[in-house]
């Protein structure tokens, strides 16, 4: 069975952002497959993009680089650097996109926990600054807005 | 800065509490006064007034004009605006970990392949 797991996504105070998701896999292999290049570049973003550059030195001061095919034919970099790693359990590392450089780094927290072989995965994620949420947000607003209030009352459900 | 950055920095700070996002869902239903808004909460007036004052500075709703009552009424654009932020965030994530699941199976019956 595939896709056991609904995507969570809730803003906490006015800067972070807490994913979480439930994997039907043990936590071993979600771990592995999301901290190996050669498999990173198999799932990261999602369809018409990919994953065409990704370097991971994975060690507590060593850097990843990840360069993203957009399917409008432009590249997205992002860089950062591994803080802490606790195999398994915990990832800090940083995070910023290379053409928002200038706005700042985010940290980004990962947690693995394994109940009845499958893995929860919560990602804490403190935006850098106002302006690459802005640039994110300028990016969705094609999708329009949500203007009924029936939304409204959904959106707050989910919060 | 942009208006709508700060604008949604503001919506997220408004939703980040629990009891102001109860008094939001309540108005979704309908207008309702600070004594209506008060009743399901074990709080006192001035209590949610100061929630409602949170939520007015962050353009999430209006007060009538009405000196005795002042309904609140929810504004519909700044929690489009925040929605519209976040989707755009689900969809990246909902389009990669499914491609994840995927791979995850995979790795599954490799894996069994070995034993």
């Amino acid at each position: 069975m595939k896709n056991i797991g609904t995507l969570k996504v809730e803003p906490r105070g006015d800067r972070e952002i807490v994913v979480t998701r439930v994997f039907d896999a043990p936590r071993d292999l979600v771990w592995k497959a999301m901290t190996q290049p050669e498999l990173v570049k198999r799932w990261f973003g999602p369809h018409g993009h990919q994953l065409i550059e990704c370097e991971i030195d994975f060690r507590p001061g060593g850097r990843w680089r990840y360069l993203i095919l957009m399917p409008n034919g432009q590249t997205m970099g992002m860089r950062g650097e591994y803080l802490e790693i606790e195999p398994l359990e915990r990832i800090v590392h940083t995070e910023s996109f290379d053409e928002y450089a200038d706005f700042g780094t985010g940290v980004n927290t990962s947690l693995f926990t394994e109940e009845d072989g499958r893995t929860t995965f919560t990602g804490v994620q403190v935006a850098p600054s106002r302006e690459v949420r802005d640039a994110i947000l300028e990016s969705g607003m094609e999708h329009g807005a949500a203007e009924t209030y029936d939304r409204l009352a959904e959106l707050l459900a989910v919060l | 800065m942009s208006p709508t950055a700060t604008q949604l920095d503001a919506t997220f700070a408004a939703l980040a509490d629990p009891t102001r996002r109860a008094i939001l869902a309540r108005l979704t239903k309908g207008d309702a006064s600070v004594k209506e808004l008060a009743a399901p909460f074990a709080m006192s007036q001035p209590a949610i007034s100061k929630h409602l004052k949170v939520l007015e500075r962050a353009g999430l709703i209006v007060r009538g004009k009405d000196a005795q009552r002042r309904p609140c009424r929810i504004a519909a654009k700044p929690l489009a605006e925040a929605d519209a932020w976040l989707q755009t965030y689900r969809e990246f994530w909902e389009g990669s970990f499914e491609r994840l699941d995927d791979l995850l199976v995979e790795m599954q019956q490799e894996k069994g392949r070995k034993r």
